[in-house]
């Protein structure tokens, strides 16, 4: 691991309202480049707000979120989408893929909305993509035709496609059985260890969180000791 | 970046094949209806004003004053209360007075033919029966430059007229009921008492059977006697190059002549106003067929932005922009517009080639006129413009509100 890729200052979420919501409180958090970083906590406890903050899915209320040096809170709207689209990936419990569209499809997606690929090369990428993790077959068919364990290395495929800096999941193995939870946490595990990405992982199991190389709880919204 | 886009857009409508045939369906006979009956309307105005513009002078100055001329004493107390007693009216000749200097005047104008005429009423008895007449007292090389009856001439020409001065015109209908042929004489006599023979040189047919029975033209210089009024003349028809500059010259020809001179447009104002009015009741409703057709557009656009909060959600997550998710489903109205022009506009022409075909025989005339359809380009492109607005205005809420789907709100109730 080298330097921090990812700094949480006082970083806080409130849902403002009659009665306002703290979600995420005072979290300040230094993310090294290749780590691979496990948020873990009760159901409520705001680990998926704060990944959605740190994925720059949701702006904070207070405190400061730095990627790679830069502060993020003057991006705008667009400058938030064109990083997320650059330098993030992300993966969810359910893997929203999009359903008229192929395995290969989806994956291009974000590459073709990147546009830095001809045609040719983009399509490449995906299949080698879908290739590295075992879904070569399934490349052409449509997310109804492939099992959830399947779909959701789709998803991943999807995440990596822009050769994101950092990778959020969450709760990635939340809706697969034993055997596809495995290989998800492999492949996850793998980015990090093997070809030095930033993995943050929000989830649940206790076994999945101690293969990382952190492990920050979460509760009521603050960092616990 | 746009087929990607593009791409998104045309496979949600894809995957509802159904909703998205019933929508197009909608467009395609809200374009083509618009177009059908729009053409119709548009044909039979035009065909109405081109009738209107041929068979009647473009300006009429006629032998009258359109507001009645002052007393001296009037016209140097501006406003003030006069009350005269005994004022006996002039007693003239009716007529415009120096109506050759008018002429003058008037082919001095560039783009403009004008000639005299003295109207007025006769009757001509033949064989027992009287019919009344409106005698059209004309020049007869004029005849041809400010008027169109020479192109209903059937039998004779106009300039037959013209090498016979006491030769007459006649229509097809007074020959008809009076068993007349070209070359027979008849006997007119003019509210004056007196009466002159003439003979038939010519037999025209308008088409419009009053026009036809009661019309006839004549010399000038015959009517002229006729009628008591030498050197007059009632009327000045003018014909121009351009007939919508009719208005604006009108107006500068009664500054200078004094007379009323009337446009084809001033005459026919309250049916001009009419066919105005029918414009927009036409386009109100046929806009209201495209207006229900568009409905059919929002309701399958609203519909997969509904079910696509997902997909919305996890493209933005990605990094499409909102103005990235506005414009799929924008793309997709104006797919459905487009594709519903393109169906739409061909079905429109053949319901005008269908419309085309249909004849009628309207009361007063005598021969079968086929539906006038406008052929312009203009009806096409309002028709497919209209649809095509429609389409991507019933996209555009459902595209706004898709664009303000916030990735979070939809994510954190998705886990599952």
């Amino acid at each position: 691991m080298s330097g921090t890729i990812l700094k949480a200052e006082k970083l806080t979420r409130t849902l403002p309202g009659d009665v306002p919501v703290t979600l995420v409180r005072d979290i300040d958090l230094d993310i090294a480049q290749g780590e691979f970083l496990a948020i873990t906590g009760p159901s409520g406890s705001g680990k998926s707000s704060l990944l959605y903050l740190l994925g720059l899915l949701d702006q904070p209320s207070g405190g400061r979120l730095l990627l790679e040096g830069r502060e993020t809170s003057g991006l705008g709207e667009n400058g938030l989408a064109d990083t997320r689209l650059a330098r993030l990936g992300f993966v969810f419990q359910a893997n929203f893929l999009l359903p008229e569209f192929s395995a290969v499809e989806n994956v291009l997606l974000p590459i073709r909305r990147l546009g830095r690929l001809s045609p040719a090369e983009a399509e490449a990428r995906a299949r080698r993509l879908l290739s590295d993790l075992g879904l070569e077959k399934q490349a052409d068919k449509l997310p109804h035709q492939m099992s959830g364990g399947q779909s959701q290395r789709v998803a991943i495929a999807r995440a990596l496609a822009n050769e994101p800096a950092i990778i959020f999941a969450d709760e990635p193995t939340g809706n697969l059985d034993t055997v596809s939870s495995g290989v998800v946490q492999a492949i996850l595990k793998n980015l990090a260890r093997q070809k030095g990405r930033t993995v943050i992982v929000v989830t649940h199991d206790p076994s999945f969180a101690a293969q990382c190389d952190r492990i920050v709880r979460i509760v009521d919204g603050r960092m616990a000791a | 970046m746009m087929p990607v886009l593009t791409g998104i857009a045309l496979r949600h409508l894809l995957a509802r094949k159904r909703q998205t045939l019933i929508s197009l369906l909608g467009i395609v006979l809200g374009t083509g209806f618009f177009l059908g009956i729009s053409a119709m309307m548009q044909g039979s105005e035009n065909d109405f004003i081109h009738r209107l513009i041929d068979n009647s002078p473009h300006i009429t100055i006629e032998d009258e004053f359109r507001n009645p001329r002052l007393q001296p004493v009037a016209q140097l107390n501006p406003g003030a209360v006069i009350q005269m007693h005994r004022v006996k009216p002039e007693t003239e000749t009716r007529g415009i007075r120096n109506y050759l200097q008018a002429l003058d005047y008037l082919h001095a104008i560039p783009g403009v033919a004008a000639s005299p005429m003295l109207q007025g009423q006769g009757l001509v008895s033949f064989a027992g029966k009287d019919e009344a007449l409106s005698l059209n007292g004309m020049i007869p090389k004029d005849i041809d430059t400010v008027s169109t009856i020479g192109t209903y001439m059937t039998d004779g020409t106009i300039k037959d007229l013209e090498g016979n001065p006491d030769g007459i015109i006649i229509g097809s209908e007074l020959a008809r009921v009076l068993s007349l042929e070209r070359g027979e004489s008849i006997t007119v006599s003019a509210t004056t008492g007196q009466m002159h023979s003439f003979k038939i040189v010519g037999i025209f047919h308008t088409g419009r059977a009053s026009f036809d029975e009661g019309q006839v033209f004549l010399a000038l210089k015959r009517v002229q006697a006729l009628l008591d009024r030498p050197n007059r003349a009632n009327q000045i028809i003018v014909k121009l190059n351009d007939p919508y500059d009719a208005r604006d010259l009108a107006l500068r020809i009664e500054d200078r002549l004094k007379y009323k001179s009337v446009s084809w447009q001033e005459a026919s104002e309250d049916i001009m106003s009419t066919l105005a009015l029918r414009n927009i009741i036409m386009y109100s409703v046929v806009s209201a067929v495209l207006l229900v057709a568009a409905f059919g557009i929002y309701n399958v656009i609203s519909t997969v932005v509904m079910e696509k909060q997902r997909d919305i959600a996890i493209l933005k997550s990605m990094g499409f922009h909102a103005g990235d998710i506005q414009t799929i489903f924008l793309t997709e109205g104006v797919l459905l517009g487009a594709l519903g022009c393109a169906l739409g506009l061909p079905l429109g022409t053949a319901i005008m080639f269908g419309l085309g075909q249909l004849v009628f025989k309207f009361p007063g005339t005598s021969q079968l006129t086929p539906m006038p359809i406008d052929w312009g380009w203009q009806q096409f492109a309002v028709a497919g413009g209209f649809a095509f607005v429609a389409a991507i205005g019933a996209a555009w809420l459902p595209a706004r509100k898709a664009a303000l789907v916030k990735p979070v709100d939809i994510l954190r109730g998705a886990g599952a």
